[in-house]
């Protein structure tokens, strides 16, 4: 099977029944996802496919050939931390550091869902794209942190979210 | 996990014509059937990959309605422009279920066919008629804090997980199938979910090999839609109890209701005789009280879960006055 | 051979060396320096290390909650593609884990099945899905025993255990006759549930075998004792038994001992000659390592007419396997929260066909002061006192059960600037009496205390003639800050920036370490950092010729008098020392503890009695802050356990088997961001010389103590239902809540 991961192309013969997750960790030496659940129950295993974030866990390898993967390592390295990865670490939001680079690839996905608009459960108005802190916390409830770091990711995605929102409004001034 | 064989289908059809044979299944998000997979609840042989055919866009219908690929991810369907608009209560619906994650990942056909939460469906050492027919059932007399109140049988007393089926019954949806000998069928969505009966393997009324093409909405409905779940959590937790309403009031008098209602029964529950109670009358919590009781009436508890039945009662008359307000 | 520089806990430190050193790096909120690895997916956890040959482990689990096994049936596992074999060996595995710090093997012997989930075979193959398929189709046939599944109906069945962290029982007084006579009393029955850590990294081992030499790669959290622990199981010496654990994904007392995949690991490694990899599925985490004990408690509070309490009584009955002797010590606060002259405090063990419980999180107080922290709220209204007042009324001028003097107590500070800054004297007091649209608006109050510990702990420390430190210890990380706050700490000892200290952890190689368990991590193991660093000093002062106290350091240089001089320049090929603390007579002598104060605001829906939680300030006073920011996080962590405890966590046993039923992430509710809100933690300054030369307390489970009791506190403000069955899940409100 191909897979294309983090722009690299990989060959392997994985057993036909191997995750997404487990294609990451164990056959193409890609450990930064995590196993926590292996259900789809704490979102530790996020990744993003083709810019959506999704449970690596839940899905098989065989079907994602096709697919751009995108895991924590291709976000940014330790010396070259992608903005949210350089949050986290800023606002504390992690302790043992397990669920992180599944909270941080949702937190890349999420930002993109609100950017497109798209609405969370606790919008007021289905409207409404304000991301607000009550918007993130919703909007990131797949991805359990067992040590509760919560307040601090939530700094931390507010922070680039802001960021983000800042050089957006700076960019179509300039344009206009 | 059992092994099986793998195979990705082309079309609707090619899936079709291979999918009827003993021990095959269709795979799209795969959120639901991989997770029981793993703990050989299902035991497929054959996986057919349905994930890249191309029924993944929602379009309008000739009838003024929505036609939903059956491959559209839960959170583009939540997302999509005019679902916000014209069918809130299914953004809503879609909204309070799972996690962005799943939401991204599983269909709205997979959604349709979600299989039970019970725990001791998840545990194959336990009981279970739904799992392993003829086994008995240790959710009665066990804990059954998730399980129904309405509809059960002395076989079964699992629920349906779903909020969108949920809000979909509300909407009076038609799900659309292609069968294997290529014929089309159109299904009502209160029919294509079973109460468990003697059968409680046999959740929907699909045919072996039967594919769900597409789900229908008639035209928007009138009136107010909301979504109202109760849960043990904020988020990321299924519905103890869940309300779709679509309540348009005229003239000081409610003019039609739709009520559907999650986490209370195998099948999302619709009750005309609740709607009966509605349609016609003044709103006020007279008529939400009869609605109710109709609602309870053959309401049964099983020990754990009798706290559904008041909590069923509060919320249905507190989402009638939101609806009604 | 490094020089040892040993201290012995008898008499408070009399002057800190972090009282005049001027790096000013300690107590400093600064990042947590392995944080760019951890949000890179670069930190290496133990299931990840990567071995030739490399097989993977899959455990079988015996399917009935009693019994004896008569046959494991293998065949059609072993036909499986990739399966190499399936290994069972009835003596050699163990029943269940073993509880922290313990030196010896757990219980041995998995013929006889204690409870439902009990590993008693493991699956060897190729491949995790070979393996995962083996699994399922091995079949375990066992005969059916009697055995006992719950609490319920059986408390009169009660065994006192023999004396734990606590004593099992004690007395003092003559609590009955307190109660008689007083003005006010509270007398009721609280519940708690089975509870699981539910850490997001599964319990793993990696293990391989160098000849008779064994190296297990596992997700543990104190190594010297784990390693003894299984040394004596696989009867080894402790010196062939390597255990490495760099980063552990949480803990909370999971993975204090040995769990049975270490073991099974390890046997079945051996046998075939390769590595072994076994991770525990999360329903295998659930059903077959460590849970919270479920406790019943009645707690009765005495109190005169002023609020002076009387008397105490708080009487508790736990769960535990057959043969295990922990309990869940849920009056250890009990005994010094406050005063009061006639006490009864005692713990009875009713035995059960259930998972091993052992320590979670803050073991006794993060449910027993649940009960205590509810009383003292229902005592305060009894009296028409503040339940803040109440508390100081009530603030005792030493331990009250042993007459021995606090090191050091900030309990009435935390209250009022707690109380202060949440705005307490604002809030409405009457029960349902503050409505926001549909929810019920409710605020409580409840204390914090956690008794502070220091246990023996050694780590080695060197300086290179680059001027940099390299600190080794077999401390472990498990969230809880240990890299960066020992970083600190000899960064601060030795004048040197954070960047150039290099910290070591988690592996048996290095000195021995308290390990990561009962908050007493950071003070034990930062302790033997500074005694090396101490020792350090010392040669670095010698060779600098200046005395000792004379000597500043600072920015890598050795100051003294006008000379200023690079620390590399003083090191010749480079100097070494290792610290070694022992608890001493101050453990005895004086009363040690943490202390907070917890505020909180809920909302409860007025239809539906789902509870959010709005609003939280949290005062702590733990000593010395070794790093303010990862301090701040460990308070947090704390404090949603405890929103978890109060609200949605329950382990749910089936009365009729035993089997954990809610055995996944999906049913065992622990809080998700939507559940958590934004929290205002606070620190007062404080020194304490009695708990070790840094004068700092634990802070790790200081946050859970008290804090789910704030919040059912909150909920009886808003809605004037009192629930004491833990967790406070809306069907337990509903009755209570205005009609609709």
């Amino acid at each position: 099977m191909h897979f294309t991961i983090n722009g690299q192309s990989f060959d392997v013969e994985p057993d036909i029944r191997t995750s997404l997750l487990d294609l990451l960790r164990e056959h193409v030496g890609l450990t930064g996802t995590k196993k926590g659940c292996d259900h789809g129950q704490c979102g530790a295993c996020t990744v993003l496919v083709n810019g959506r974030r999704i449970n690596s866990c839940l899905t098989l390898a065989v079907m994602h050939q096709d697919d751009e993967v995108t895991t924590i390592e291709g976000l940014g390295t330790p010396d070259d931390l992608h903005p949210l990865q350089a949050a986290f670490v800023r606002h504390d939001g992690f302790q043992c550091g397990y669920c992180t680079p599944g909270q941080i690839c949702s937190a890349v996905g999420m930002l993109d869902e609100a950017a497109k608009g798209w609405p969370s459960h606790v919008s007021e108005s289905l409207d409404d794209g304000a991301l607000t802190d009550e918007e993130i916390r919703e909007r990131m409830s797949g991805n359990l942190c067992r040590c509760s770091a919560y307040p601090n990711i939530v700094d931390a995605i507010r922070e680039v979210a802001d960021g983000a929102r800042d050089e957006r409004r700076v960019g179509e001034e300039a344009a206009a | 996990m059992k092994s099986f064989d793998y195979a990705r289908a082309d079309s609707a059809e090619a899936a079709v014509a291979d999918g009827g044979s003993e021990g095959t299944k269709f795979i799209a998000g795969g959120t639901n059937l991989l997770d029981l997979m793993k703990l050989q609840v299902e035991t497929p042989a054959r996986l057919i990959d349905i994930s890249r055919l191309d029924l993944a866009s929602v379009e309008a219908t000739e009838a003024g309605g929505l036609s939903i690929g059956a491959l559209v991810p839960n959170a583009d369907l939540a997302a999509h422009e005019v679902v916000r608009r014209d069918y809130p209560v299914l953004s809503r619906a879609l909204l309070a279920g799972a996690s962005g994650q799943l939401r991204n990942k599983a269909s709205t056909g997979g959604n349709l066919l979600q299989r039970t939460r019970c725990y001791y469906f998840y545990d194959t050492t336990s009981a279970c008629n739904k799992r392993a027919p003829g086994s008995g059932c240790a959710a009665i007399g066990g804990f059954n804090r998730i399980m129904a109140v309405l509809g059960t049988s002395d076989q079964c007393i699992a629920t349906h997980p779903s909020d969108m089926a949920v809000a979909m019954a509300a909407l009076e949806a038609t799900v659309v199938t292609l069968k294997a000998d290529g014929d089309r069928r159109r299904i009502a969505l209160a029919d294509f979910h079973r109460l468990p009966g003697d059968t409680p393997h046999i959740e929907t009324v699909l045919e072996p090999g039967e594919l769900i093409t597409h789900v229908e909405l008639p035209p928007a409905p009138k009136g107010r839609q909301v979504y109202r779940k109760v849960r043990d959590r904020a988020s990321y937790a299924f519905a103890l109890v869940s309300i779709a309403g679509i309540v348009a009031v005229e003239d000081g008098r409610i003019a039609s209701a739709a009520l559907a209602f999650g986490g209370l029964a195998h099948k999302p529950w619709r009750d005309p005789a609740v709607e009966a109670a509605l349609v016609g009358h003044t709103p006020g919590d007279a008529a939400f009280a009869v609605a109710a009781d109709a609602l309870l009436a053959d309401a049964r508890g099983f020990g754990s879960n009798d706290f559904k039945i008041p909590l069923a009662r509060r919320t249905l008359i507190a989402t009638l006055r939101e609806l009604t307000a | 051979m490094s020089d040892v520089n040993s201290l012995t806990m008898d008499r408070p430190v009399e002057d800190s060396i972090l009282n005049h050193t001027v790096q000013d790096v300690l107590g400093k909120p600064i990042d947590r320096v392995e944080g760019p690895l951890k949000v890179a997916g670069k930190a290496t956890y133990s299931a990840e290390f990567g071995f030739d040959r490399l097989a993977h482990g899959f455990l079988v689990r015996a399917p009935q909650g009693a019994g004896r096994i008569e046959a494991i049936e293998a065949d059609a596992a072993k036909a499986v593609p990739g399966v190499i074999d399936v290994i069972h060996d009835f003596d050699g595995f163990i029943r269940n884990a073993q509880q922290g710090g313990e030196t010896e093997a757990p219980t041995m012997g998995v013929r006889e099945v204690h409870y439902v989930g009990q590993p008693v075979a493991i699956v060897v193959a190729e491949s995790f899905e070979a393996a995962r398929e083996g699994a399922a189709l091995v079949t375990v046939r066992m005969s059916a025993g009697d055995g006992d599944f719950g609490i319920e109906g059986r408390e009169d069945e009660a065994e006192k255990p023999a004396d734990g962290m606590i004593p099992a029982h004690s007395d003092a007084g003559d609590l009955d006759k307190a109660m008689a006579d007083a003005a006010a009393t509270v007398d009721a029955f609280w519940t708690t549930p089975s509870q699981n850590s539910a850490a997001i990294e599964p319990h793993v081992s990696i293990a391989e075998w160098q000849g008779d030499r064994l190296t297990v790669h596992g997700a543990y959290q104190m190594l010297s004792s784990d390693r003894q622990q299984l040394a004596d199981a696989l009867g080894l010496e402790e010196e062939q038994v390597r255990i490495v654990a760099r980063y552990v994904g949480g803990g909370f007392g999971s993975k204090l001992g040995i769990a049975p995949e270490c073991v099974a690991a390890a046997i079945a490694a051996k046998q075939l000659g390769r590595p072994v990899k076994t991770v525990m599925t999360r329903q295998q985490v659930f059903e077959a390592t460590v849970r919270r004990s479920d406790t019943h408690q009645r707690l009765r509070l005495a109190a005169d007419g002023d609020g002076r309490l009387t008397g105490i009584g708080h009487e508790t009955i736990v769960s535990n396997l057959e043969g295990e002797d922990f309990f869940e010590p849920a009056g250890l606060a009990t005994h010094f929260l406050y005063a009061g002259a006639n006490r009864r405090v005692t713990h009875d063990i009713v035995r059960v066909n259930r998972t091993l419980s052992g320590s979670m999180r803050a073991p006794g107080e993060a449910v027993g002061m649940l009960a205590l922290e509810n009383a003292m709220d229902e005592l305060a209204e009894a009296l028409d006192i503040d339940p803040v007042e109440l508390r100081r009324i009530n603030e005792p001028e030493q331990d009250p059960s042993k007459d021995i003097p606090f090191s050091s107590r900030k309990l009435a500070e935390c209250l009022d600037e707690g109380a202060a800054a949440f705005g307490w004297e604002q809030r409405n007091r009457t029960p349902g009496g503050l409505r926001d649209g549909d929810w019920l608006v409710g605020h409580g109050v409840a204390a914090s205390a956690r008794s502070n510990l220091l246990q023996p702990s050694r780590a080695r420390v060197s300086v290179t003639p680059e001027g940099r430190a390299i600190v080794e210890t077999d401390m472990t990380d498990i969230g809880t800050g240990s890299y960066t706050i020992l970083g600190q700490i000899a960064a601060e000892m030795l004048g040197l920036p954070i960047e150039a200290v290099e910290v070591r952890l988690g592996d048996t190689d290095f000195p021995p370490a308290a390990g990561s368990g009962g908050s007493w991590g950071a003070g034990s193991s930062g302790s033997s950092v500074y005694l090396a660093c101490e020792a350090l000093r010392a040669k670095i002062a010698a060779s600098f010729d200046a005395e000792a106290d004379g000597l500043t350091l600072k920015d890598g240089h050795a100051i003294a008098g006008n000379r200023r001089v690079p620390l590399g320049e003083l090191v010749g090929e480079g100097i070494e020392a290792e610290g070694a603390i022992e608890p001493g007579e101050m453990a005895e002598k004086v009363n040690q503890a943490s202390y907070g104060a917890h505020f909180c605001e809920v909302h409860v829906h007025a239809v539906t009695g789902e509870v959010r939680v709005k609003r939280w300030t949290g005062v702590f006073a733990a000593g010395r802050i070794l790093n303010e920011k990862t301090a701040r996080s460990q308070c947090i962590g704390g404090i949603v356990f405890g929103i978890g405890t109060a609200l949605t966590e329950e382990l749910v046993h089936d009365e009729r088997d035993g089997k954990c039923v809610n055995r996944d992430l999906a049913e065992y509710h622990v809080p998700v961001h939507a559940d958590v809100p934004h929290m205002d933690i606070r620190f007062l300054v404080e020194r304490d010389a009695a708990a070790n030369p840094l004068m700092a307390k634990g802070i790790g489970e200081l946050g859970i103590s008290g804090a789910g009791a704030a919040i059912v506190n909150a909920i009886y403000n808003a809605t004037g239902v009192r629930v004491r069955s833990y967790p406070v899940t809306l069907d337990k409100l509903i009755d209570g809540l205005p009609p609709v």
